[in-house]
Formats: C-alpha cells, sequence, structure tokens
C-alpha cells in the first residue's frame, strides 16, 4: 500500500539484490580462465540459495548485449565450500552468446540470475565400490563436481578431448592422480582419434562392474549407451546431456503469435519455439532448454508444432501444453505468452 | 481535411519508397540496440525511484515550507518520470526486447489511476493504429471536443475550453474514463456487460490504491505533517496531470497537424499508414531536459513512426526523420513547448465557435515531384 504500483522489494533491490526473500540472483566476483577457451565463474549466490546436490546444474541468467538469456551450467564447486560461493565452468563455443559473454566478457561485480539447483545426474546415497568416470569436452564439469565432493575407494576416469592443452582442470586432475585419488586415461582425439566405445575394455577392462557416470557430445553418450544396453547394462550408465537429442532439421514453419504479449513473428520450421519468442522479446519460461525438465511448457492455443526430437506433430486442442524448448512451428500457431 | 492535401504532389510509388527509408532508418536502430540502451533505462528508473523515495521522505517534514517545497518539486519531477520517460515507453513494449521481467509491457504497472492493461489497449491499439481518424481515435479530443472544422458544431462545444482545462487538471483520471470509453458504455444497456464491469472494478481498484496511498497512507505517516503532506501529493498529482495534458496535446493539436476520415484509411499500405503518422503528429523541440521529462514524447513524429523504438534513440532518429521530410517536401511540424501549448488551445477555442461551413477538399491535381 505504501509503495503501490511498485512492491516494497523494488526499493530494496536498488540496495540489497542478494538479500533474503529477493528473486534469486548471484554476483560475479572472479572469472578464472582454465584453457584458452574455458574459464571458471566464481559466484557469490543471494541469501535464497538453498545449496546443490554434486553434479547438478544451475540455470543462470545473463544480459548479453542488454538482453536477458538463460542457459544451463553445471555447478564445480564442491557443496561444502567454506565460503559459501558457488563456481561454474563455461566452455565458449563458436558462436556462442552466452558462453563466449562469460569465458571473455564477464566482468567481476556484475549480477546475474539464478535458479535454485537441480538435475539428477548425481550420486546414489549408497557409495557403489567401484566407479567410472567417462567424459568429453566441457563434459568434464559436472563429474569436476563430483570429484571435488565426495571420493570413493576406486575411481577411473577416461576422458576425452583434442589435445592436452584443452584439458580443463588438468593440473588438478593430475593431482588426483599422483594422490592415487583416481586413475585417469587422457584420449587425445587430435593424435589418437575419436575414442571408440566398443574398444572401451582396452582401456578399462572391468568397466562392466562399475557404475559409470558419462556426459559429453551426443555421439559419444549416444555409442555409449548403446555399448551399455547391449551388455544388458544400462541402468549401471548415468548420462547428462547439454544439448538436446533433434533429429528433425527442416519442415515448413509458419507465423507464430503470441497472442498474450501481442506479437506476430515468421518461424521457421526448426528454430525452437523458445527461441523465436525470446528474439522476439517475449518473456518466455524455460528451463534446461533441452526438453527435460518441462520448465518451458507453455499452451498452444491455435495451429501445431512440431516435437524436434522426434518430428512428431502436436495440433492444439483446450489443455494441449508443449514444451517450447523442442518444439517448432509446423504451419502458423498461436502460444499463450 | 483541411482544404489542401499536403500529400498531394507525391505518387503512390514515392510514398512506398518513403515507407521503405523509413524502414531503413528503423533497421539501423534495432542492429545496434544493446547493452547502452539496457543501462540507461535501467538508470532512469533507479533514479526515479531514489528521487520519489527521497521526495517522500523530505514529505515527512513537509510543516517545515522548505522542506514542502523541495518534496513536492521532487514528487511532480519523480511522477512525471514514472508516467512519461519509463511507464507510457516501457507499456510500449520499447524494452521487451531485453526480456527483463521487470521491465516489459506485460507486467508493468504505473503510477496511475488507469490500469495499465487498460491503457495499453486504447493508446497502443487504438490511437497508434488509428492516429488522428476522426471517430475511431479517442485520444482525438477525448470525445469531448470538436477539433476539426469539418466537425459538426453543438452548443455544447461552446465549453470546450473549460472542459479541456478540467481534463488538464484531472488528467488520469480523464484518461482513465476514456480507457473505459466511459461515454460510450454508460449508455444504453452496455453497462450492464460484465466485461465492462469487470474493468470498471480493475480501474476502481486501482483509484482506490493510489488514493489511498497519496492522500492517507503517506500523510498519516508524516503525523503532524499530515495536511502540509496531503497538499504536497496533491499538488504533485496536479502538476504530472498539467505537465502530461500539456505535452500530450502538443502531439497531435497544434495547427498544421492533419487529421483524417474514417474512410481513407481503408486498404491503406505500409507507406501510407507512415505518411499518416508524419502529417498527423507534432513536434516539441528544446533542450534535454524537457526532451526527458516529455518522456521524449517531444519526438512525437518519430515516436508515432517507430512506437516501439527505445525512447532515447528518439533524438537521433529526429535528425534522418527531417531528411525525408524536406527530401519529399512535407512538413514538419514542430515548435517551443510555449508556441506549441498555445496553438493547441487556440485552436481549442477556435473550434468552440461554429465556422462557416466545412470546406470541401479538393483533390490537388497530381504533380511530379521534384526532388530537392
Ligand atoms: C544440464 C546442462 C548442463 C550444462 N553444463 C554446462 C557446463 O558446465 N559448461 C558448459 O560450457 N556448458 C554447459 N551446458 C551447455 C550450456 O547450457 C550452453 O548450451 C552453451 O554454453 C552454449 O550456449 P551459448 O549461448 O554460448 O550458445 P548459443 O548462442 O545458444 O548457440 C550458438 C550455436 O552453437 C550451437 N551449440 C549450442 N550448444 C552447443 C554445444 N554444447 N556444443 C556445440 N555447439 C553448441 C547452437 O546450436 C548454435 O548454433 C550445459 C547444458 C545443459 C543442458
Ligand atoms: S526448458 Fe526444460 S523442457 Fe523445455
Amino acid at each position: 500500500m505504501v509503495t503501490t504500483p511498485l512492491l516494497p522489494s523494488d526499493y530494496l533491490d536498488l540496495v540489497s539484490p542478494l538479500r533474503a526473500g529477493a528473486d534469486l540472483r548471484g554476483r560475479i566476483e572472479a572469472v578464472h580462465p582454465e584453457t584458452g577457451d574455458a574459464a571458471t565463474v566464481v559466484i557469490k549466490p543471494g541469501r535464497g540459495w538453498r545449496g546443490h546436490t554434486a553434479g547438478q546444474y544451475v540455470r543462470i541468467g545473463v544480459d548479453v548485449d542488454g538482453r536477458r538469456l538463460w542457459r544451463a551450467y553445471s555447478l564445480t564447486s564442491p557443496t561444502d565450500r567454506r565460503d559459501g560461493r558457488i563456481t561454474i565452468t563455461v566452455k565458449a563455443i563458436p558462436d556462442g552468446k552466452v558462453s563466449n559473454h562469460l569465458v571473455r566478457r564477464a566482468a567481476p561485480g556484475t549480477l546475474v540470475h539464478l535458479d535454485q539447483p537441480t538435475g539428477d545426474f548425481v550420486l546414489p546415497q549408497a557409495k557403489p565400490a567401484k566407479v567410472l568416470y567417462l567424459t568429453a569436452g566441457s563434459g568434464i564439469t559436472p563429474v569436476m563436481g563430483m570429484l571435488r565432493d565426495t571420493g570413493f575407494d576406486d575411481v577411473v576416469m577416461v576422458h576425452c578431448a583434442p589435445q592436452p592443452q584443452d584439458v580443463i582442470f588438468r593440473d588438478e586432475l593430475h593431482r588426483l592422480a599422483a594422490d592415487r585419488k583416481l586413475r585417469l586415461t587422457e584420449v587425445h582425439t587430435a593424435t589418437d582419434g575419436r575414442l571408440d566405445i566398443a574398444r572401451l575394455g582396452e582401456l578399462v577392462p572391468d568397466w562392466a562392474e562399475r557404475e559409470t557416470w558419462a556426459c559429453g557430445p551426443a555421439g559419444l553418450l549416444d555409442a555409449a549407451e548403446e555399448h551399455w544396453t547391449e551388455h544388458g547394462l544400462r541402468v549401471r550408465l548415468h548420462t547428462e546431456r547439454f544439448r538436446p537429442r533433434t533429429v528433425v532439421t527442416g519442415g515448413d514453419g509458419g507465423e507464430v503469435t503470441f497472442s498474450a504479449t501481442g506479437t506476430t513473428v515468421d518461424a521457421d520450421g526448426a528454430t525452437p519455439l523458445l527461441d523465436v519468442g525470446e528474439e522476439a522479446g517475449v518473456l518466455m519460461p524455460s528451463g534446461c532448454r533441452i526438453g527435460i525438465c518441462f520448465g518451458c511448457v507453455t499452451p498452444l492455443k491455435a495451429g501445431a508444432v512440431r516435437d524436434l526430437r522426434t518430428g512428431e506433430i502436436t495440433e492444439a486442442e483446450p489443455g494441449v501444453l508443449i514444451q517450447t524448448c523442442v518444439s517448432a512451428a509446423a504451419g502458423p500457431c498461436d502460444i499463450e505468452r | 481535411m483541411t482544404a489542401i492535401d499536403p500529400t498531394a504532389h507525391l505518387t503512390a510509388e514515392q510514398i512506398e519508397e518513403l515507407g521503405r527509408e523509413l524502414d531503413a532508418i528503423r533497421d539501423e536502430v534495432l542492429a545496434d540496440r544493446g547493452e547502452k540502451d539496457a543501462a540507461y533505462i535501467r538508470k532512469v528508473i533507479s533514479a526515479q525511484r531514489k528521487l520519489e523515495l527521497a521526495s517522500r521522505g523530505v514529505l515527512l517534514f513537509s510543516i517545515f515550507p522548505p522542506a514542502w517545497l523541495l518534496g513536492t518539486a521532487g514528487l511532480s519531477v519523480a511522477k512525471i518520470m514514472d508516467n512519461m520517460e519509463i511507464g507510457h515507453n516501457v507499456l510500449h513494449g520499447q524494452w521487451d526486447w531485453m526480456r527483463d521481467p521487470k521491465i516489459h509491457s506485460t507486467t508493468w504497472e504505473w503510477d496511475h489511476v488507469s490500469p495499465s492493461e487498460q491503457w495499453k489497449h486504447s493508446h497502443n491499439e487504438l490511437h497508434h493504429t488509428y492516429t488522428n481518424v476522426i471517430g475511431k481515435d479517442n485520444d482525438l479530443g477525448y470525445g469531448i471536443m470538436r477539433v476539426d472544422e469539418d466537425q459538426r458544431w453543438h452548443p455544447f462545444h461552446l465549453g470546450q475550453p473549460l472542459w479541456n482545462f478540467i481534463n488538464a487538471c484531472f488528467f488520469e483520471y480523464g484518461i482513465a474514463a476514456y480507457d473505459l470509453e466511459l461515454g460510450k458504455n454508460l449508455r444504453k444497456r452496455r453497462r450492464k456487460d460484465p466485461e465492462f464491469r469487470a474493468r470498471a472494478r480493475a480501474v476502481g481498484r486501482k483509484i482506490r490504491k493510489q488514493v489511498l496511498k497519496d492522500y492517507v497512507i503517506h500523510p498519516l505517516l508524516s503525523g503532524p505533517s499530515f495536511l502540509t503532506t496531503l497538499a504536497a501529493t496533491f499538488t504533485a498529482n496536479l502538476v504530472r496531470n498539467l505537465w502530461t495534458h500539456s505535452v500530450i496535446m502538443c502531439g497531435h493539436f497544434p495547427e498544421g497537424v492533419q487529421v483524417f476520415e474514417r474512410r481513407s484509411i481503408n486498404g491503406e499500405t505500409r507507406g501510407q499508414w507512415y505518411l499518416r503518422q508524419m502529417m498527423g503528429s507534432a513536434n516539441i523541440s528544446g533542450s534535454r531536459a524537457m526532451h526527458f521529462m516529455s518522456g521524449n514524447l517531444s519526438h512525437q513524429i518519430e515516436h508515432h513512426l517507430f512506437p516501439d523504438l527505445p525512447s532515447n534513440r528518439y533524438a537521433e532518429v529526429a535528425v534522418k526523420v527531417r531528411v525525408l521530410f524536406e527530401k519529399y517536401e512535407l512538413e514538419y511540424v514542430t515548435g517551443s513547448l510555449p508556441k506549441q501549448v498555445f496553438s493547441a488551445w487556440h485552436k481549442v477555442f477556435r473550434l468552440s465557435l461554429p465556422n462557416r461551413k466545412p470546406k470541401v477538399r479538393t483533390p490537388a491535381p497530381e504533380k511530379e515531384l521534384i526532388a530537392a
């Protein structure tokens, strides 16, 4: 009543954006380079941060060129870090908007927006006797969070990167290996070629006995899932994907109306409606952006959309909800945002 | 509907070319809209909030005349900033591209008795689409004034200078009333329409909150300064109303601005739409402070051409738009604030009296344009 039409929090945000009860934010405190194209970002989370479990990721909203963009990043800090800071480790991908911004331009002091941590790529309550971590490229990040958090008696790690200098956390991994906390095999794909999963047994003879956590590009994960399934061991394999498994790359798009905002734009048949809406300045809810969390579901009021993972067409009916991060326009449609 | 159509010398092809040139100006701004613009609006919002807090703080001691003056002046400016440079422009979606849910046309609420949702409909959808089309654009005369020689005179119009003055003093209520289309909706059986009643209730709730804050809670918080704070908030609201009314009158009322017939917009092309915005709006010239306090509506022509470009860009856009006015030999209506306010009021007075008989538009012969 005193501050209508604003809320008292709108004024408090001016002085204390990280206070308890505020929308969850964080402040970037430092950015440490890891490799030529990767960096670790140290963030002081707001008072509302509930803490994470090793292996989970956090969604972070960053203003790039004045536009708020949300992306998911695995937490690389241990869960009991003394100073309460969290870290994410980001690899800049070519033309990547957020990753390049975080690696090359983010300045200490900048406020970012956060969600509570989430994800089920985590370790079980009961400690497995033998563990295998199978990672490639930036896929090492959730596993680093696990390594820093929980020790096991028998841990083997197979990590792929183009060259030695591309291995993120290389010094720390070698220290862990020297301390016998870890047996490490690096596969340098630029010289050794891609890891052939069928020959994993040559590197890790007892792989089948190991509870395995794998994270990396789609090719590696698809092959691993196939391999473990063939051996009837699929329950032993846990995977984390950074990108959606899309099969559809084309098809007719259409005119998309965001009726709540009153915006209409043309969309092709391959761009997720989440991206289309964001590009048009519509406030789109989002989460993982790869079709697993359902944080982006939105009513489809009219028209039809195509699921980019399966090619399946969904048509509007009362009550039909779609995941905008993995759906593209299949003709004209109306999204209730 | 002035006797001579000032755009008659343009061919259809030229009008479309003009449209393409305006599109190019728009695209240039879009291409480099970014971090600096975002920083600008955040700074303005933060400054407005601090100014409002400080002014209301000072008014707790408004029993002392210097505190009253300072607090009232600060609060007046804060309210004008809220309504003009921030509210009006955020509600236009000028900042939606930032995707900040706190600075977005679908979530913003302003310090005004008309709920932003309703204002957006009548302003963005009706006024900006039907700019200066008689009978379709409620902003033209707000339904209570005669704004063109061709409109039939009625003895009611004799009072229009007075109606306009009263509207200026209570402008925010005037806006709430015509966002509700009160005149039309109170007639006949429409007042029972559930949709209208829901909207009326929303306005009622907003008014209650605004009045409670300005005229009850803050005066009460001021304790012994109760009455003086009450007077201060009343004055600030009055100043805001008079100022916004003046700025907005200058946008479409001054002499030289064209109005259009209902029929003239049927099947309008993009170029013709642009042309109507160019001929139907007027600017105010002045200092940067004046542009800022007017919410950059002093660049009314540019705002009407590109309602969703960020307001901080209108000044640079104006330079390019003016070149096009010259190129196509069109009149760019502009003048200082006193001049335009006088011109607008002059028209209000003039049209309160009947004129001889509606002049007939004589279609000017088509002629080739000789580009300057
Ligand atoms: C659960 C989860 C956890 C993640 N954890 C991490 C992490 O710890 N570290 C990290 O660096 N990233 C992580 N990611 C990926 C991250 O969220 C972004 O997708 C990535 O940083 C690219 O964003 P961008 O804005 O830079 O690229 P965009 O501007 O969105 O994309 C630019 C172009 O690159 C393509 N592209 C998008 N992602 C990739 C990719 N991963 N590899 C190759 N090309 C791509 C796009 O299709 C597009 O053509 C995670 C993703 C998920 C879903
Ligand atoms: S954002 Fe997670 S499912 Fe779409």
